[in-house]
């Protein structure tokens, strides 16, 4: 049996979205700037695409511009941001637990000068309002905040920090990564003061290589690639067509039905962690899915700690019987430093070096996470005999 | 302007009837190095030289790359080829020669002519003294020093005209393939890649095991073992690499032995299987890439205790080496930056932390009769498993 636990890693491609990527690849190759028929064809696609995600968001179809990526799209609006309200100040906001995409463009805008306050978290992962109260000041020009961790699957206070930082200072931006978050929530910048918004194509059974950032009509913002002057000359380069369309196409279908799958993989969530407690010296990283909707935690990401067993012995283990999972997360499982959201939680060493994240998906089902659970329950005790004795 | 090139050999040179046999192994491994580059080239002996004609267009850098990996090549010599269409012709082309491959034109040289073909109408030393004087005339500014001269210009006269002067070191050694096989055990490490070439530069075949422990190991670690056998057989050729399953040798050893001899007894256990492979697949000896010290279990009582369990040689080429001249090798041979990823090998995971460095032979030998129960069988189990990758 294959069971995929890795979905905040990347997810499997949905066969209606491969089908119209390869159907633009084929037929509807054309350039969206071209003049002729073939270039229309393809700009119908993109308006398209264009129109369902701005309903999915309810924002202007203007605001919304393609990228390659979560990355990108996270790179765009901080260093954009940053450089285009500079004259206004120079201090930015962001917490210890992003996606290195995040901080690790913080670090480089701290060498061109730029002040940047990191919130820390809490023991559940999550910011309080009372730091974030106490940072915003008169020079601060963008606060970002992840909608979703991706490690932990802590949700953060979203509506309540826009409504915050613009009660104490109305010209201070506020962008929101929500690459882990888009597809597993409704999300309405204009309705919770965010100002910017990434998202990626791969995590949501969409391509790899796509990205959105919703940039509200207000926002003064300058470009970080330049070129031919697309998409209102803040991002150049040629449209990605298909994978734009297939970004779309994903979303949509996943928005059609969202409630109703969100509410299963609560239960799912649930139903594996009173599984996973039923072993001895199993720690949840992070708040348990007490079943109380979208209250502090994610449906699709679970982190869990087995004591004793180290991440990536588990992880192998689990791999020989085809359950793919992370330990700590796919972007950072390269380098041997425990997760940097653990961490920031304060989270004890045992823990740390055991933590390993399950990630579902609207293909995840009771059978297979029975499936785990039982290979769980026979490897865990067999590998807990064979630990480096100190 | 370079058609060929002269490959001179070091040690084949000084070796007695037998050669031809070095000869042939080093005319066998430059074709074989020669494959993947850009060219047709065609390979001969002549008077006791090698020469590559390149009888297409070829890319020199490349051609070059590949041919100093080839072992048992001294000096590599980039040659003009000239038509004999006359000396004043001859005199031209070596002119421009001189212009292109030294543009300052203001260097010592000596013209340094051999006739081979005994018809051509000027002897050596004509062919020495009237070229220097042509050269002197074109460039003012070069001068003769026939002692220590800059350039040392080859002229040698045989159907065609060869002209080189420049030489291009080789990795030194002995081809491969004549010095036997020997059985490398290969780790995701710094060390024993660079103990494989070494021996490998003294004419010796290469074949490798890896010890795999999965779920303790990943599929990454042995991708990055493979990516280093690759690197390797670039200078050895074509490496048979035999990946074995050793976790549950290796959980046997951790439930029933001492923990500070774990390390140990399981290196004893990879030297048996090790030498089985070796054996099984005509190797004359086992290579590995321990020195003195380096490790708990590369102190000298570690290696004895690891060593008495092989009735084969064992070879190990960085015996005296610190790890800095280690580091140095790896660099050059290209295998550093694979070597260093972070991936955990079956050595490091059970690692006990305060492991014995004056291991005793017979108390070792006593523990590993606790594994007597299964030991035979999981070593069979784990022969089985032998998964042969071909690596070039």
């Amino acid at each position: 049996m294959e069971v995929y636990l890795d979905n905040s890693a990347t997810t499997r491609v949905f066969p209606e979205v491969a089908e119209l990527i390869k159907e633009i690849m084929c037929e509807d190759y054309g350039n969206p700037s071209s003049l002729h028929r073939k270039g229309i064809q393809a700009e119908q696609h993109l308006r398209h695409a264009k129109e369902t995600l701005a309903g999915i968001l309810k924002v202007n179809e203007k605001e919304l511009f393609f990228t390659s990526g979560g990355t990108e799209s996270d790179n765009l609006a901080l260093i954009g941001c940053a450089l285009a309200n500079q004259r206004r100040g120079k201090h930015l906001i962001t917490t210890q637990i992003e996606h290195p995409a995040v901080l690790q463009t913080m670090k480089y805008l701290e060498g061109l000068g730029f002040r940047v306050t990191y919130l820390p978290v809490d023991g559940t992962g999550r910011i309080r309002m009372e730091d974030l109260r106490r940072s915003v000041a008169d020079d601060t020009t963008l606060v970002s905040i992840m909608h979703t961790n991706n490690e932990i699957g802590s949700l953060q206070p979203i509506a309540e920090a826009g409504t915050l930082i613009k009660k104490i200072n109305p010209d201070t931006l506020f962008h929101v990564d929500a690459v882990q978050g888009f597809g597993k929530a409704r999300i309405y910048p204009k309705r919770m003061n965010i100002d910017l918004l990434s998202a990626s194509g791969h995590k949501i059974h969409g391509p790899k290589g796509v990205g959105l950032l919703y940039v509200g009509e207000k926002v003064k913002i300058q470009p970080i690639l330049f070129g031919g002057g697309q998409q209102m000359n803040l991002r150049s380069g040629t449209d990605n067509v298909p994978g734009i369309a297939g970004m779309a196409k994903a979303a949509e279908m996943l928005y059609s039905h969202l409630e109703e799958d969100v509410n299963r993989l609560y239960h799912c969530k649930r139903y594996f962690v009173n599984g996973l407690k039923r072993m001895e010296n199993v720690r949840i990283n992070g708040l348990l899915p007490d079943g109380s909707y979208g209250e502090g935690t994610a449906s699709h990401v679970l982190s869990a700690s087995f004591i004793g067993v180290r991440s990536e012995v588990l992880l192998h283990a689990l791999e020989d019987e085809g359950i793919y999972v992370s330990a700590g997360s796919a972007c950072s499982a390269r380098k041997p430093q425990p997760s940097a959201t653990l961490r920031a939680m304060g989270v004890e060493k045992a823990r740390l070096e055991s933590a390993i994240r399950f990630s579902f998906s609207v293909d995840t089902t009771e059978k297979e996470l029975d499936y785990t659970l039982k290979v769980l329950y026979d490897k865990i005790p067999v590998l807990r005999r064979y630990t480096r004795r100190a | 302007m370079f058609t060929a090139f002269l490959i001179k050999y070091a040690e084949i040179g000084v070796k007695g009837k037998n050669r031809h046999l070095f000869e042939d192994a080093l005319i066998h491994q430059i074709k074989y190095a020669l494959k993947k580059c850009e060219g047709q080239f065609l390979i001969h002996k002549t008077q006791g030289r090698i020469y590559v004609d390149a009888q297409t267009d070829f890319d020199f850098d490349e051609t070059i790359e590949h041919l100093q990996k080839v072992f048992g090549i001294s000096q590599i010599c980039p040659v003009v080829y000239v038509r004999d269409e006359g000396f004043e012709k001859l005199c031209d082309t070596v002119v421009k020669y001189i212009g292109d491959v030294y543009p300052g034109c203001n260097k010592t040289f000596k013209v340094n002519a051999r006739r081979a073909r005994k018809d051509y109408p000027k002897d050596s030393m004509e062919i020495n003294a009237d070229m220097g004087e042509a050269i002197l005339n074109a460039y003012p500014d070069m001068s003769v020093d026939v002692h220590k001269p800059d350039i040392t210009l080859n002229i040698e006269v045989r159907e065609n005209i060869y002209v080189y002067s420049e030489t291009i070191p080789g990795p030194g050694g002995m081809p491969v393939g004549t010095g036997g096989k020997a059985m490398l055990l290969l780790s995701g490490g710094i060390d024993s890649p660079v103990a494989g070439y070494m021996i490998a530069k003294r004419g010796v075949k290469i074949d490798a095991v890896y010890f795999h422990a999965p779920p303790y190991t990943s599929e990454r670690a042995k991708q990055k073992v493979v990516d280093l056998a690759r690197i390797v057989s670039r200078y050895t050729g074509p490496i048979y690499l035999h990946v074995i399953n050793f976790t549950d040798i290796q959980l046997y050893i951790h439930e029933k032995c001492p923990h500070e001899e774990l390390t140990i007894i399981m290196r004893r256990y990879m030297m048996r299987i090790a030498e089985h492979l070796a054996r099984e697949n005509q190797c004359l000896g086992l290579i590995t890439g321990e020195s003195i010290g380096q490790v708990a279990s590369q102190t000298m009582s570690s290696l004895a205790a690891t060593n008495e369990v092989c009735g084969l040689p064992v070879y190990r080429p960085l015996i005296g080496f610190d790890k800095q001249e280690i580091v140095e090798v790896a660099e050059k041979i290209g295998t550093f930056e694979t070597s260093i990823l972070p991936f955990e090998d079956c050595c490091t995971i059970f690692v006990a932390k305060h492991p014995v460095t004056k291991p005793n032979v017979k108390i070792i030998r006593r523990h590993e009769r606790n594994l007597e129960e299964r030991i035979e069988e999981l070593v069979e189990k784990a022969l089985k498993t032998d998964e042969l990758i071909i690596v070039e």
